[in-house]
Parts: C-alpha cells; sequence; structure tokens
C-alpha cells in the first residue's frame, strides 16, 4: 500500500488530468462552478439525493460525480445523509405513488430555505413511464421544482452543467 | 439415488404430456393441468429443479423451470382465478406469488402469507391491467413485520429513505443488542408498472422500456429483451452484432464490478480502494461513450442487432482500455488481499450457505460465492460465448471476501473476453433490416441472459398486429433479497451495509 501511495503522490492526482477535448470542456465547467460557489457561497451546499422510482441509471451517474475525476466535493458542494442537513433536494425517478409520500416527508424534513432538482428525463415529466398507473409523473407534480437537469440519465458533466445553475439559482433567492 | 428420494420428474415429460404451445421458442411451453402443477412445485421443492420465473397474466399462471440443461415453461389456466400454491412448497415462490396477486388479482391457493409485496395501498383502483383493483385493507405503514419474540429484542426501522446514494426499500432489523436476529426487507416503493407500460406497446418502445428496468443492467436486458423477439420471429442477428453485443455486455460487467468492488472496500472504511476502483469505472465508461455514444449504452442493443457500430479508431480505445487495467488492477487486487484489515471486515462476514444458494436458484456473484457454478452464458448459452474461452469462478465460503473474490476473477475474465472478442469480430451488417415481422398470429419469446448481477429472464407474447401482448422481466435480486436476509443473520447491524453492498442486489429491477 505504501507503494500505492507513493506513487500516488509523485503522479499527481486523477482528478480530471488528460487535456482531451471532453476534459478540456470539463476543466472550463469545474473552474466556472468553483468560482460561483466561493464566490456566491463563500461555503458549502448540502445536497440530499432521493430516489423517487428512478432506474438507478441517475444514480449511477450521481454516483459519478463523486469519484477521484470529477471530485465534486472540491466546489464546496456535497451530499448529506439526512435531509434535516439539506439545502437542496436533489430528485430522480418518475415519483412512483409507492415513493410519493416518502417523498413528500423528506421535503418537509429539510429546513428552509431549500431548493428541488429534479434529475433526468423521467424526473422532469414521469419520461418513458409516463401514464403509468403506478407513476405520479415528474417531481414538479409533488413538489416545488427549481431546475430540471435532462438526461437519461444525464452525464456527469451534464449534472455539473445544472448544478452552476442552481447557484445562480441560489444566489438570485437569497439576494 | 436413495430409496428414499422420491424418483427423478423429467421437465421433458412433463411438457410433453401437457398441451405444447405452437410459436413459442426456443425451449417449450405446455399448457398442464392442476395435477402436474402440485407435481411441478413438488420437483421444485425437493431440489430436482429449479424455478427460473413465476408470473401470470389474466387468466394463467407461468412457470420457467431448469432441469439440468433442459429448459422449459409450464402454464396453467385459472379459470377461477385461483392456482395452486408453489410459495406454500417452494419458499423462493413465495414472493413472486404476493407480486401475481397484487398485480393480476390471482389467488395462490394455500399460500400461508396474505400480505401484500408490491402493492402499498396507493394504486388508484380498476385502472391496474383492467383488472377491478382493490387497495389492500392495509397501509404500508401498517405492513405487519415479521415478528421475532424474546427478552430485551428491539425493532430497528431503516428506509425507504436511506443515508446513502442508493435506491429505496424498507429495512426492519430485529435486533439483540448488536446482533441481528432477524431482517425483513420491504420493497415495491419503485414499482412503476413497467410490464402494463409494456402491454400494447411497439417492439421499439418496449425495448426502451426494457433497457430502464434496472439502469445498471441495461444492457443485460436489452439484450434479454432482443434475443426473446429474435426467438419469437426468428429473426437471424448479423454477426458482428452479436459480437457487438458480447463486448458491450462485458463493458457493462466490468464498470459495475469496478464500482463495487471499490462500494464494498469503501464499507469496510477503505477508501483508497474506493478511489482507484472508482477511476477505473470511470475509465470504463468513457470508453463506452466514445465507442457507442452513451455512457451506459442504453437503446444500443436493439431487437435485430446493435444500434451503433464500432469504428476502427475506437478499437483502439477499446485495447487501451485493456492495457490500463491489466496495469492497475493487479496492484488493487494484491492491495485488499494484503489488507488485514479489511480482511477482518469482509471474511466471515455474511455467510449464504451452498444448500439456500441452491434452493432459491441464486445466479450471479452471490450464487457463485456460494457453489453454485450457473452462469446463462454457459446453460442456456448463447452466441458468441460458445466460442469464447472464458471460465466462470466458484467458491464455497459465501461470505463477503468470497463474493468479492469472484467479482475480482470476473473482471480478469472479463478483460480476457473483450482481449479475445477485439480480435475476433467480424465485419459486416450491425442489423436486420426485416423489422416489425407481421403475421396473422401471436408469437412467443422467452430468454435468458448472464447480466452483471445474474441471470435476467424476458418472456415475450408479440400479438398478430405486432405489438406486445404481455411481457415479463424477472431480475437476478427476486432470488437474491431473501438470501441477503439470511446472510445477516447472527451478524452486528454495523454490518449490514457492507453485506448489502457485496450483494447490491436491484431495487427497480425487483419492484419493475
Ligand atoms: S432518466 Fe433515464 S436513467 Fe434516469 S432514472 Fe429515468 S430512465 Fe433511468
Amino acid at each position: 500500500m505504501r507503494r500505492m501511495l507513493f506513487k500516488s503522490l509523485v503522479h499527481g492526482p486523477l482528478t480530471e488530468a488528460a487535456p482531451k477535448a471532453d476534459d478540456a470542456a470539463l476543466a472550463e465547467l469545474a473552474a466556472q462552478v468553483d468560482r460561483t460557489a466561493r464566490l456566491r457561497l463563500g461555503r458549502t451546499l448540502s445536497i440530499r439525493e432521493v430516489d423517487a422510482g428512478s432506474c438507478n441509471g441517475c444514480e449511477l451517474e450521481i454516483h459519478a460525480l463523486n469519484n477521484i475525476v470529477y471530485d465534486l466535493e472540491r466546489f464546496g458542494l456535497r451530499f448529506v445523509a439526512s435531509p434535516r442537513h439539506a439545502d437542496v433536494l436533489l430528485v430522480t425517478g418518475p415519483v412512483t405513488t409507492n415513493m410519493r409520500e416518502a417523498l413528500e416527508r423528506t421535503y418537509q424534513a429539510t429546513p428552509a430555505p431549500k431548493w428541488v432538482v429534479a434529475v433526468g428525463d423521467c424526473a422532469r415529466d414521469g419520461g418513458i413511464f409516463a401514464g403509468s398507473y403506478a407513476c405520479v409523473g415528474g417531481v414538479s407534480a409533488v413538489l416545488p421544482v427549481d431546475l430540471h437537469i435532462r438526461g437519461c440519465p444525464p452525464s456527469p458533466i451534464t449534472l455539473l452543467q445544472g448544478l452552476l445553475a442552481l447557484l445562480e439559482t441560489v444566489e438570485r433567492s437569497v439576494k | 439415488m436413495t430409496e428414499t428420494t422420491p424418483a427423478a420428474i423429467k421437465l421433458r415429460d412433463v411438457i410433453r404430456a401437457g398441451r405444447q404451445v405452437e410459436n413459442h421458442s426456443p425451449w417449450a411451453r405446455a399448457v398442464i393441468n392442476h395435477e402436474d402443477w402440485r407435481q411441478a412445485a413438488a420437483s421444485l421443492s425437493d431440489g430436482q429443479w429449479t424455478l427460473l420465473g413465476l408470473w401470470a397474466e389474466r387468466d394463467q399462471v407461468h412457470m420457467a423451470i431448469i432441469d439440468g440443461g433442459d429448459l422449459g415453461l409450464l402454464s396453467l389456466p385459472c379459470e377461477d382465478k385461483r392456482f395452486p400454491s408453489v410459495g406454500q412448497l417452494h419458499p423462493p415462490a413465495m414472493r413472486l406469488e404476493r407480486a401475481i396477486r397484487d398485480l393480476w388479482g390471482l389467488e395462490p391457493e394455500g399460500l400461508a402469507d396474505t400480505r401484500p409485496w408490491l402493492d402499498h395501498g396507493k394504486w388508484p383502483p380498476a385502472t391496474f391491467n383492467d383488472v377491478a383493483h382493490e387497495a389492500p385493507p392495509l397501509a404500508a405503514r401498517d405492513y405487519a413485520f415479521l415478528t421475532a419474540e424474546g427478552e430485551s429484542l428491539h425493532q430497528i426501522p431503516v428506509g425507504p429513505v436511506h443515508a446513502g446514494i442508493i435506491e429505496p426499500g424498507h429495512f426492519r432489523f430485529t435486533a439483540n443488542g448488536e446482533a441481528v436476529v432477524r431482517l425483513e426487507v420491504r420493497l415495491g416503493y419503485v414499482h412503476k408498472g413497467i410490464e402494463r407500460l409494456m402491454q400494447g406497446a411497439s417492439i421499439e418502445r418496449a425495448a426502451m422500456l426494457a433497457g430502464r428496468v434496472s439502469g445498471d443492467s441495461t444492457l443485460a436486458y436489452a439484450l434479454a429483451f432482443a434475443h426473446a423477439i429474435e426467438a419469437a420471429h426468428r429473426i437471424d442477428v448479423p454477426p458482428r452484432a452479436v459480437w457487438l453485443r458480447a463486448l458491450m455486455s462485458e463493458l457493462e460487467r466490468l464498470a459495475n464490478h469496478f464500482g463495487d468492488i471499490g462500494a464494498v472496500c469503501n464499507d469496510a472504511a477503505f477508501a483508497m480502494m474506493h478511489a482507484q476502483c472508482g477511476h477505473l469505472r470511470e475509465q470504463v465508461l468513457r470508453v463506452a461513450d466514445r465507442c457507442f455514444g452513451h455512457r451506459l449504452m442504453m437503446d444500443r442493443v436493439v431487437p435485430g442487432g446493435v444500434e451503433r457500430d464500432l469504428q476502427r479508431d475506437s478499437e483502439q480505445e477499446v485495447h487501451s482500455l485493456l492495457v490500463q487495467i491489466r496495469k492497475r488492477f493487479p496492484e488493487l487486487v494484491e492491495l485488499y488481499d494484503n489488507t488485514a484489515s479489511l480482511q477482518d471486515r469482509t471474511v466471515g462476514t455474511g455467510i449464504v450457505s451452498s444448500a439456500l444458494a441452491r434452493q432459491y436458484g441464486c445466479g450471479g456473484y452471490v450464487g457463485r460465492a456460494s457453489g453454485r457454478a450457473f452462469d446463462a452464458r454457459r446453460t442456456p448459452g448463447y452466441p458468441p460465448y460458445d466460442r469464447l474461452q472464458f471460465e466462470v469462478p466458484v467458491r464455497e465460503d459465501g461470505d463477503v471476501d468470497a463474493r468479492l473474490w469472484i467479482r475480482i476473477h470476473e473482471v480478469e475474465q472479463s478483460v480476457a473476453l473483450i482481449d479475445q472478442i477485439i480480435r475476433q469480430l467480424p465485419r459486416g451488417s450491425i442489423r436486420d433490416p426485416a423489422q416489425t415481422v407481421r403475421t396473422s398470429q401471436a408469437h412467443e419469446g422467452v430468454a435468458l441472459v448472464e447480466g452483471f448481477r445474474g441471470d435476467v429472464l424476458v418472456w415475450v407474447r408479440i400479438g398478430a398486429d405486432g405489438n406486445i401482448e404481455r411481457c415479463h422481466l424477472r431480475d437476478p435480486s427476486w432470488f437474491q433479497w431473501p438470501l441477503l436476509e439470511a446472510a445477516i443473520e447472527g451478524n452486528i447491524v454495523a454490518d449490514f451495509p457492507l453485506c448489502n453492498k457485496s450483494f447490491n442486489c436491484s431495487y427497480s429491477g425487483h419492484d419493475l
């Protein structure tokens, strides 16, 4: 293990290094998110993720935000375990009728001011699951949504872009 | 065979004795009588046969069974909305039958557990499957969990919303101090009604739905669905597409195994493995994106072939990925193997006995870590795996450590497979142009595909109009969730996340 740790010290971080086309885009976006976050919040924004019936594809990409390539926490955006610690609810899925109550209760448990971000095409309007007897169809049918991030699932880059937009929304509403 | 063992009944003979359904392939489906249905349940409970799936439609129930190397389907008409419960003899069928009762209103006669399963009392009445649906009298929060009696026992309710970024489900622990006495899982929170949405859908739309049953296994589902359609309509898939499908399947397996190996170690508070494995996973997803235009490769496998061809320079991408994995992964394996504090958490934790794995027909790494050497790429098998060399790793210990080692070996096998696929990739077209075949009769197809988590079963009936009449998709998790409940017994509550992650069952795939 010591050998590996030493190697990582010598090699430098794996966090977004290689300057290829898509990496360049990410680096640019990352810098932007960073500046905005510092400027407007000065500290951290806590996010609570709620799966309201997703196929779990969106969760995989939200997870990826935490890997060492995207390393979301460096922007002061972090995932927390309880809605009571959260500023933002990141909601996925078409809101199944069986999850509706849990989603509402999670929202109620989140202290104000709070923001809701609907992640993925099915969180937007039910997506491919729209019209099912078992789906409410979109987060906005249940909660006030501040931002929609499109995609099935949205890539980590799209998610980062969305979070940047969120920071702007937050800024506007706290002013 | 000892004298006490009842004479084994062959699935083949039961099918021959029944009324064989025309236009069903590749395995036979026979409509049988009550007597034979009960006998089949007995053969399952004796351990002669293994249950692959149990589902229903308006007026009949179907079972998919594997008997040695033989696969087949048995169907029973339920004129009076009842059928003899299989679950009363064979516990792995219990939750499947509770789901049938919820979704189709058919009563599994003799099933002691009368609680609903997927139905939480929230669906609007009379909309489901046009079966007059009556909301069960119990609201979700009144659900009667199984009890455990004894002094100083306490219950710990967890979920449906969990602390991490994971899917929703409820876990009810009964604990004696730190030790778990009983765990009961309550699922159904992410039930989306996918099978109902499929009824009447075009094949194209149904394929997209199949690819969204469980996002982490989108490839496996899309492939199983495509196989079932192709079997029903006897569509020949161009060789290049067959090989590209295998390439994508192995990439999906790699991505998931990397993610989970890291996550299991993370739950044992070993963050470095998590960081490294997460990076490898990201590399796989990026290669998938560059090769096929989608990180998870959703909608890339379609009935008749694949949607996106692999370009020459992309072959190089795949090759460099293999080089990178071969260089870095062995170091990580060595790290896992040499870190005593990590092994201390994984060895001997969450043991699944081989008897249980066999009884439940438990697939994937959970089954293989407990001695069940089943792999759908071998049995029933599908091309191009018959032309590829690979091993199916098996261990007997059945603990978290064994499940991790199976994953490690499967990574090695997938790397070797991708290497072979890239070398032998045939040229040519990637999609059969004949799309919807319209015939005057219904056609049925069935398929079993090995996803990263285990075998995915898809059964489909295509109507005369070329649209889906009924489609059933069975996630491997159906036969893994109950084993997680067994595995945690006697372990401490704090080891639950570790056990749970080592299974990584799908909620969405199970709830549908
Ligand atoms: S948007 Fe797509 S990936 Fe996300 S949960 Fe819905 S179907 Fe799955």
